[in-house]
């Protein structure tokens, strides 16, 4: 049935049933990270169990997007009950239904342990939930985003209909602008004015893009929120049709992330056969439809000016700018590229308002921001904090800390474009231009924590080593000076280095940023550069040759029980019950099982 | 599923140069395209060989050249490397007897890095086919290499 006016919305709201008319809601999450610890199996299971006892109209299990705490997945949200459990795994599933579904209780070794050994029973008393408030994710996790009546239900495609029933494109381009919106995936370019300038040129064709190629390491809040709440990019992409005179859009994807195709096809079929999308959308003469097109394994392709390229059938080069793909871009029409959180947030911005998005956040950096936090820190997951949060707040509040009580060394923060922060920078609010201003960068938000045993330089090589491999090869700084970088430190850290490298670190550094064509060229210096900000003493020990690089020894420490050589996985550690053990260097892997297994702190670290 | 199959179903324009490639690539054992099946999609979209070769090797999806049965994908990202990638590397190297980049003799296996398969929780991750798994440690890179192999003989 098409709906045509806020009025049968608002029916068709009303008449979903909500989780609350229900005994049970079971909540359960199938992102992408609990299905690598078989959730689906885990659902399927216990819905056969619901099934076969004729419970459905009581209990009602729901296939729920990313729920978050991805480290103490698989979980579950059981309400009204106020219930969570972690670490969910098939055996489990006969006593959730028997003990907890049937006879209501509580089964507490699933419950979470804190970081002092107390089992909490909800979510709601986790502190990694505590700080965290949800615009962009606000609906990942709480709807089966297979079903468009749960979208609906909380307030879906009112922002559309809104925009397109009681106000002009302008008028939209304004809130947008007013609430403050920059963009999600890196840049932070303000979204209103992208959208302005793409509705200022004049053309029979427009386009918006939805750029869905996440390639950042250690993030993936936009796959968790393709799979967790597909109908509000959905939303937000018509919205932002109708507000620059686009007819079109497109979803850039990497192909790595097919599965997430699922959901998101089942909701733009779902959204068509309600007349929200596709032909004369609320009943009006607005049309707009949305088509997917893939990505095929190429980092520069988050670049925009690539992106369209790739779309079109070619290589992912990037172009130069101006123009900009807003006066020219996809097929040589005006076309605005955004980000899917980026996109996720406008119709929480039209349904409340300008002030209030722009009442989150800090002075130049407004609303909430997602963060993949990783690394090593007790609770890993997706957090989505206001603007201006500390690093701190994030790390050791939400995050718990290091999971052994290590020091924390350094946080990463922006990928392969970003830099570390270091200790005495964790209590600066973050937002776009704080990162910034200590050389490090927002990015798409991956957060990777990193403690005492980390290796700066080896760290700094890991990305250089990505972007120079990714680098298109269209420009001489980014294709032969990442390469060049890459070589340094190669030579650095397989100790065969000199001071002096260490100076062409630098300035090639600093020429790479100041004359590449792209963006990935004008940052890939970047972890580099911090990280010699930071950590000079590191690339010093490798520049002198001063340092070591595997396990070793310490001969008068060594009392010769052999706890090390039983559980070195490749057995490079020899010796006599009661005699000094020895490591061949040649054949350590550095992984440190010797040295958490010795009873007498006799091996040193390299 | 043969290739005219696959052409039939897009528009017959360059814009669907990836999605074609990626559509026929995914129905071949060995995972690459042949220089015949090239020129059948040059000539088919009305463009020039090298412009399809020139796709083709920008992107790191594609291969012409035959891989193993199972491509063995490890993640190469930071996440997995503070959390002991490089054992699990090694364990890999030293099992199979190639490098990244390389495939095994009985082409049963190639060994290649990939971009965060977003499984940074539970690094470190590595995937073959479409299966990832999580939490690796040496000993269980080997159980799963001999669960593979178990599959050849079975």
């Amino acid at each position: 049935m098409k709906t045509n006016s806020l009025d049968s919305l608002k029916t068709w709201a009303k008449s979903v049933r909500s989780d609350s008319e229900f005994r049970i809601t079971i909540l359960a999450c199938a992102g992408t990270s609990c299905l690598s610890s078989e959730s689906d199996l885990i659902i399927e299971m216990l819905q056969a169990k619901i099934d076969e006892h004729n419970l459905n109209g009581e209990v009602n299990l729901k296939k729920v997007g990313c729920l978050r705490f991805c480290g103490e997945g698989p979980i579950m949200f059981i309400e009204p009950d106020n219930i969570t459990y972690v670490r969910v795994a098939i055996k489990d599933v006969d006593d959730i239904f028997t003990k907890h579904i049937l006879e209501g209780t509580t089964i507490t070794r699933l419950l979470y342990t804190s970081k002092k050994n107390e089992l909490i029973e909800s979510y709601e008393n986790m502190n990694f939930f505590k700080k965290q408030f949800r615009i962009a994710l606000r609906n990942v996790g709480d709807i089966d985003p297979r079903n468009i009546d749960e979208y609906v239900a909380q307030d879906g495609y009112k922002a559309l209909g809104m925009s397109l029933l009681e106000k002009t494109p302008d008028e939209v381009i304004k809130i947008v602008k007013e609430s403050g919106l920059r963009g999600r995936g890196g840049g932070g370019f303000p979204t209103g004015l992208k959208w302005a300038y793409t509705a200022a040129v004049k053309s029979d064709e427009k386009y918006v893009i939805c750029n869905a190629d996440e390639g950042d390491p250690g993030a993936f809040m936009d796959r968790s929120i393709i799979e967790g709440d597909p109908h509000s990019l959905i939303e937000a992409m018509t919205i932002a049709g109708y507000a620059i005179g686009a007819n079109q859009g497109y979803i850039y994807i990497r192909a790595e992330y097919a599965i997430s195709l699922e959901p998101l096809n089942i909701a733009l079929n779902q959204a068509k056969e309600h007349g929200l999308l596709g032909e004369n959308i609320f009943g009006t003469d607005f049309s707009f439809d949305i088509g997917i097109k893939l990505g095929a394994g190429a980092f520069v392709c988050g670049e925009e000016t690539a992106l369209i390229r790739s779309m079109e059938g070619h290589r992912g080069e990037p172009d130069k700018k101006p123009p900009y793909p807003s006066e020219s871009g996809f097929r040589g029409k005006p076309t605005s590229v955004n980000n899917v959180e980026t996109f996720v947030n406008v119709p929480a911005i039209i349904l409340n308002g300008a002030e209030w998005f722009a009442s989150f956040g800090t002075e130049r950096s407004k609303g909430t921001k997602v963060f993949a936090l990783a690394g090593n820190v007790k609770n890993i997951g997706l957090v989505e904090v206001p603007m201006g949060t500390t690093l701190r707040e994030i790390i050791f509040d939400i995050g718990g800390g290091h999971p052994e009580n290590k020091t924390i060394k350094a946080v990463q923060i922006g990928g392969p474009s970003g830099g570390v922060i270091t200790e005495e920078y964790f209590d600066t609010p973050i937002d776009y231009d704080s990162l910034t201003a200590i050389g490090a960068m927002m990015g798409s938000g991956g957060l990777i924590v990193m403690d005492e045993d980390s290796d700066m330089v080896e760290i700094a090589k890991f990305y250089l080593d990505f972007t120079q491999d990714e680098s298109c090869g269209k420009c001489t700084p980014c294709r032969i000076g990442t390469k060049r970088m890459f070589e340094i430190l190669e030579r650095l850290t397989n100790m065969e280095g000199e001071p002096a490298d260490l100076e062409r670190l630098e300035t090639l550094g600093y020429n790479i940023k100041n004359t590449s064509l792209c963006g990935l060229g004008q940052t890939a210096p970047n972890p580099v550069l911090s990280t010699m900000k930071f950590f000079k003493e590191e690339y010093e020990a490798y520049a002198y040759r001063t340092k070591r690089t595997s396990y070793a020894i310490e001969g008068k420490k060594c009392i010769g029980c052999t706890k090390c050589a039983r559980v070195c996985p490749v057995n490079c550690i020899t010796g006599k019950v009661r005699e000094i053990h020895t490591i061949d260097e040649s054949a350590c892997i550095a992984c440190g099982a010797c040295y958490d297994a010795c009873p007498t702190q006799a091996i040193l670290k390299p | 599923m043969q290739l005219r199959e696959i052409l039939g179903k897009y528009p017959k324009t360059e814009d669907y140069l990836i999605e074609i490639l990626l559509d026929y690539q995914k129905t071949k054992i060995h995972h690459y395209l042949s220089e015949e099946e090239l020129k059948e999609i040059a000539e088919h979209l009305n463009i020039s060989e090298s412009k399809v070769s020139s796709v083709m090797t920008f992107y790191t999806l594609f291969s012409m050249k035959p891989k193993g049965q199972y491509v063995i994908q490890i993640c190469h990202d930071v996440p997995c490397y503070v959390n002991d990638q490089n054992s699990i590397l090694k364990t890999l190297t030293n099992l199979l007897n190639i490098q990244v980049g390389e495939t095994t003799e009985d082409k049963m296996f190639t060994l290649e890095y990939t971009s965060c398969l977003g499984a940074c929780d539970k690094a470190p991750a590595m995937r073959i086919g479409e299966k990832t798994f999580t939490a690796l440690t040496p000993n269980k890179v080997k159980a799963i290499l001999a669960e593979y192999r178990g599959k050849k003989h079975a």
